[in-house]
């Protein structure tokens, strides 16, 4: 994954909302099939925000659960993967719902 | 930093067509100083593929209006990406035009093969950068003159991993799964292969040889690319080209009606 890259464009946003501001706490929000590692997006936050407003901030990740979809059901359901099947109906491939999010949520400032 | 591929640290460094674009400045408010007591709390809710995304429809738009039908072809290292748009262009030639962007980490090799199609070929150097993205892609397709094109073809970089993330404003993302790979790839990148519109298994020639179980690998592409048209060729002997030639035809000539619309 590129880490790195998502790293930037984090920091970016932060930048912006924080207008010349120091930013204390970057909150990001990342779904847990979004293919982003935590350990990979820690250390590309301190390399990224080296001699920028967020130096020195405190990165806060939050996990988000895959949850998937039947259309048989019409219901969500729980999901570890890409291709569990509906508890319920047994259906391959309903589509993911939540899970693979790469957000960022907000930006405490001093 | 990318697991996969190594990719990431810098990211300044990508040559477009052997230009560095403009480099961007860095602000130095030095010292690390964290204050305590009451901070503000601005709420984002900003996806961080935004950016990307929104420059991907913007280059959408300029392809659609250039009456382009535009390919991201996509793979493992070594799927056989520049053979297949090789064999690809040099087949096409007198019928449709094509032109190639081609993503490189470090050599120019690919493109150096793909000019000798005879056909127009801008390389992308991405450096530690392990996919194309949007603002590259449209940085190198100027170098282009599109008006004298039919098909744009993009090679992205060999990597099943980060390219499924970032759109360039293709009509169609192409994947490469080889015969000499696992035939359970599309399980391992789901991403990737659910996205695409088209699954290649290409060297078909060597299938055999390298006890490639057919079956198995397209049971799974039907279930990780269940929205993918699938094709199996080999580039090197042109077994199943003439199948894939005819659907990209019909696609170009689909794309070039939408755009008079
Ligand atoms: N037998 C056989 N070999 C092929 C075929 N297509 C490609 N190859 C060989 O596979 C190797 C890799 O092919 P490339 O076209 O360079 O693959 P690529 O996906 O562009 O590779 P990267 O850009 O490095 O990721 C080369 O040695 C090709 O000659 C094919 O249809 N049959
Ligand atoms: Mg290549
Ligand atoms: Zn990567
Ligand atoms: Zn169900």
């Amino acid at each position: 994954m590129h880490e790195v890259a998502i790293m930037q464009e984090a920091v970016r946003l932060a930048a912006e909302a924080a207008g010349g501001r120091r930013v204390r706490t970057l909150r990001l929000r990342i779904g847990i099939l979004s293919g982003v590692v935590p350990e990979a997006i820690r250390f590309a936050f301190d390399v990224v925000t080296r001699d920028t407003l967020a130096a020195g901030a405190a990165l806060e990740i939050e996990s988000v659960p895959a949850v998937a979809w039947c259309a048989a059901c019409a219901a969500e359901f729980p999901t570890a993967d890409f291709f569990s099947e509906c508890p319920r109906c047994r259906t391959v491939n309903g589509g993911l719902r939540r899970g693979r999010e790469m957000e960022i949520a907000s930006v405490e400032l001093e | 930093m990318c697991r996969e591929c190594g990719c990431g640290l810098g990211g300044g460094d990508v040559k477009i067509g052997g230009h560095a674009p403009a480099g961007h400045g860095h602000e130095h408010h030095g010292r690390d100083r964290r204050h305590h007591g009451h901070g503000e709390t601005v709420i984002l809710n900003r996806s961080l593929k935004e950016k990307n995304d929104r420059l991907a429809e913007r280059n959408r738009g300029f392809f659609r209006a250039k009456k382009l039908l535009v390919l991201n072809v996509v793979s493992s290292p070594g799927s056989g990406k520049t053979t297949f748009i090789r064999e690809t262009a040099a087949q096409l030639a007198g019928k449709l035009r094509v032109g190639v962007v081609v993503g490189d980490l470090a050599t120019d090799n690919d493109a150096a093969r793909l000019r000798t199609a005879g056909i127009p070929v801008v390389q992308i150097t991405t450096g530690t950068v392990c996919h194309l993205d949007a603002d590259m892609v449209a940085k190198a397709a100027a170098q282009l003159d599109l008006d004298q094109l039919d098909v744009l073809v993009i090679e992205n970089v060999g990597n099943l991993v980060c390219p499924a993330d970032y759109d360039l404003g293709e009509d169609l993302r192409v994947v490469l799964l080889s015969t000499t790979e696992g035939e359970d790839k599309p399980l391992k990148y789901p991403p990737m292969f659910h996205s695409a519109h088209v699954a290649v298994v290409t060297k078909s020639d060597i299938a055999a040889a390298v006890g490639f179980n057919r079956d198995l690998a397209l049971a799974n592409l039907n279930r990780g690319s269940h929205h993918a048209e699938i094709f199996e060729l080999s580039a090197k002997t042109g077994a199943g080209m003439k199948v894939w030639l005819e659907f990209l035809a019909q696609q170009q000539a689909q794309a070039a009606k939408k755009s008079r619309a």
